[in-house]
């Protein structure tokens, strides 16, 4: 049943503008999602803020059918003064959260859209030596809303041996300023060698050294994605040159489900748990002005009698804590990795 | 030697016609031993992003480690809050020719998150040195060779996002196009392939225009229809797409300076590649002493005249030496 629903995946991009994200994007899904796009030039960039834009596409493939939504971040970092220029990125996701939320607490319940951010790949920059500070404060913002995984773009500007360097200074940058990206699970012990290794390799190449290609080159008499530069072909799906396979293995093929678990069972229910604190706190400090005597909507509410007349978001709270505490005792199954994308069995009410 | 040279006996306007060999034609090979024996003076500042390959290409383009990156700068320093100024000096000789280069770097420029106001460390750079020229000229007893720090010509390294210029690198090269001279350069053009290096240039040409952003070689200051049609070819090229290495390889037998990757070698000075060489030709081997030149009687000139009208001008020394201004 599911399968004939079909599965929806929500990815963002965010990065300053002409690291390949558009590019990247088309290659990862072979979409023409910015056919029609018209590049700013930098007098008409001035006055832009960063902007949120969706894309929807659907794809099928053998008989599974996916909706992905992109959300791109057009403007993020191209100002004189980029400072909080991510507030808007944060804004948006909060406001997916929100948005799940109240659907949630609704009557209907059936078709719930989920607009929720599961992934955000973030592009940092081959110029630099490393992190630079926007990099820094934008992951710090958004790394307890989000799934953050780092690319690095635009990786045909660099040597194998400036991309293993880069790649070890930005993974010691993300440690010292405590960045929490997203890690991939843990294999299960009983899971094969191959496996294994493949999970091991999969960790060390953060941050992806990615190139992307909207053209067809021919290679050695084969057709493939790349870029044709003067000095050689760059073939996007080829493993020696970046590492495009693997992030779309893991993007699409591997870990889809656990990014949208991750999102679903920490960053949404983190969100939750931060929207109902302070929603209580408002219920408390009116209570406290009405002069009503009650204990705090924190604890375990007493069920109250008709007579006592019940605000809409007392009734929320209550609603909700009580299914907090119901999930609590549910029993969780834990899918391994490399289990098949197409039987997936929904969990939630 | 330089191209402005013109042999001959023909005058052109008036002047008389010779009558035997005077042997007027020898003041090149005059000016040419002086410079041999005084040597020169050449200031390079480059501007960029960090990361943008502005040391590495500083030493592609003088075949030595001139940057402030060989001078034992860790790599791993961390960016500067603000814009800093560091000048590091060379001299380099070739054919009995001594040129004292300084390269003065500029870390930390577009590196913040708010890059408001980064270019004025260096504005103020550029005016201080010709404040220490003007001191040194007003004085009663002037040194036989004023030292020459003024900046004689700015490099500034676009980043090669295949849009256009960022609102960064329109602010900078408006504000400070009028005090020295601005030699925009595409940085690390190997990421873009041919047909995206041209209409980037494209792009980022139409921009400059749009924005009134005069860079070196400006227009206003071709000496005659000779330099109008060189420098004309020039200006249609520019912005230089480079790429800078330090690193030898060996393409066809020959040893070449270039960047190794995984589907081939990209070489520095093969013009099918990369434009480094003829950044190089332009910036050294055709427009070094233009650059000097349009620096001190423009761009020096018009900071002169600009401190003599303010406040009735500089402190004088003494009356008597006003005249002389």
């Amino acid at each position: 049943k599911s399968v004939k629903k079909g599965f929806d995946f929500t990815l963002m991009v965010a990065g300053e503008s002409g690291l390949g994200k558009s590019t990247l994007v088309n290659s990862l899904f072979l979409t023409d999602l910015y056919k029609d796009r018209k590049l700013l030039n930098a007098e008409e960039r001035i006055t832009q803020t960063v902007e949120i834009t969706k894309h929807t596409v659907d794809i099928e493939e053998k008989g599974v059918k996916l909706k992905l939504t992109i959300v791109d971040t057009p403007g993020f970092g191209d100002a004189i003064d980029n400072t909080e220029c991510w507030k808007s990125v944060a804004d948006y996701i909060d406001q997916q959260f929100e948005q799940y939320f109240r659907d949630e607490s609704g009557l209907n319940r059936k078709n719930i859209q989920d607009n929720r951010v599961h992934c955000c790949l973030y592009f940092i920059s081959p110029f630099g030596h490393g992190l630079r500070p926007l990099d820094v404060e934008f992951m710090k913002a958004l790394h307890e809303k989000v799934n953050i995984v780092p690319v690095l773009a635009k990786a045909d500007t660099l040597t194998p041996t400036e991309v293993q360097k880069k790649k070890i200074k930005i993974r010691e940058e993300i440690e010292q300023y405590g960045i929490k990206i997203y890690q991939f699970p843990d294999c299960d012990s009983d899971e094969d060698e191959e496996f294994k290794q493949q999970d091991l390799e999969l960790k060390e190449s953060i941050p992806f050294a990615v190139i992307g290609s909207n053209t067809v080159v021919e290679a050695k008499g084969k057709r493939v994605r790349g870029r044709l530069y003067p000095w050689g072909i760059v073939e996007v799906e080829n493993s020696a040159h970046c590492d495009f396979v693997k992030l779309r293995n893991m993007l699409v093929r591997t870990h889809m489900q656990d990014l949208k678990d991750v999102t679903r069972e920490t960053h949404y229910e983190n969100y939750r748990a931060q929207c109902i604190q302070s929603m209580t706190r408002m219920v408390v400090k009116e209570r406290n002005r009405n002069k009503l005597t009650r204990e705090s909507g924190t604890d375990f509410p007493i069920p109250m009698g008709p007579a006592v007349s019940e605000s809409e978001t007392e009734k929320l709270i209550r609603e909700k804590d009580e299914e907090v505490q119901h999930e609590k005792n549910k029993p969780v199954l834990q899918l391994g990795a490399g289990f098949s994308q197409k039987f997936q069995y929904d969990f939630k009410i | 030697m330089s191209s402005h040279g013109h042999g001959g006996s023909q005058s052109s306007g008036g002047g008389s016609t010779l009558l035997g060999y005077i042997g007027i034609d020898t003041i090149i090979e005059q000016m040419r031993k002086k410079t041999m024996k005084t040597g020169f003076d050449f200031n390079i500042m480059v501007v960029g992003h960090s990361g943008l390959g502005k040391s590495t290409l500083v030493n592609t383009l003088f075949k030595s480690q001139v940057s402030r990156k060989s001078a034992g700068w860790a790599r791993d320093e961390k960016i500067p809050k603000t814009v800093d100024i560091k000048s590091v000096s060379h001299v380099i000789e070739e054919g009995g020719v001594k040129m004292k280069l300084t390269i003065v770097d500029t870390p930390g420029f577009g590196d913040q998150i708010n890059n408001d106001n980064c270019w004025e460390p260096i504005s103020k750079h550029i005016n201080e040195q010709y404040e220490k020229f003007l001191k040194e000229e007003v004085n009663i007893t002037r040194k036989k060779r004023i030292p020459d720090t003024r900046v004689h010509c700015c490099l500034y390294f676009i980043s090669p996002t295949g849009h256009s210029l960022r609102q960064l690198d329109v602010e900078f090269m408006k504000r400070l196009s009028h005090s020295v001279n601005i030699i925009p350069v595409i940085a690390k053009s190997d990421t873009m392939t041919v047909e995206e290096k041209q209409e980037f240039k494209q792009r980022v040409r139409k921009e400059l225009e749009m924005n009134g952003i005069e860079f070196y070689p400006q227009k206003e200051f071709d000496d005659d229809m000779e330099d109008k049609s060189d420098n004309d070819k020039i200006r249609e090229a520019m912005p230089f797409a480079v790429v800078g290495s330090d690193k030898e390889y060996q393409v066809n037998g020959k040893r070449v300076l270039g960047r190794k990757t995984a589907w081939g070698i990209v070489e520095v000075e093969n013009p099918n590649h990369c434009e480094f060489a003829q950044l190089r030709d332009f910036l050294i081997r055709s427009h070094l002493q233009d650059l000097k030149e349009v620096t001190h009687n423009i761009h020096y000139e018009t900071y002169r005249a600009r401190r003599l009208n303010e406040n009735g001008g500089l402190h004088p020394i003494c009356d008597t030496q006003d005249s002389n201004l």
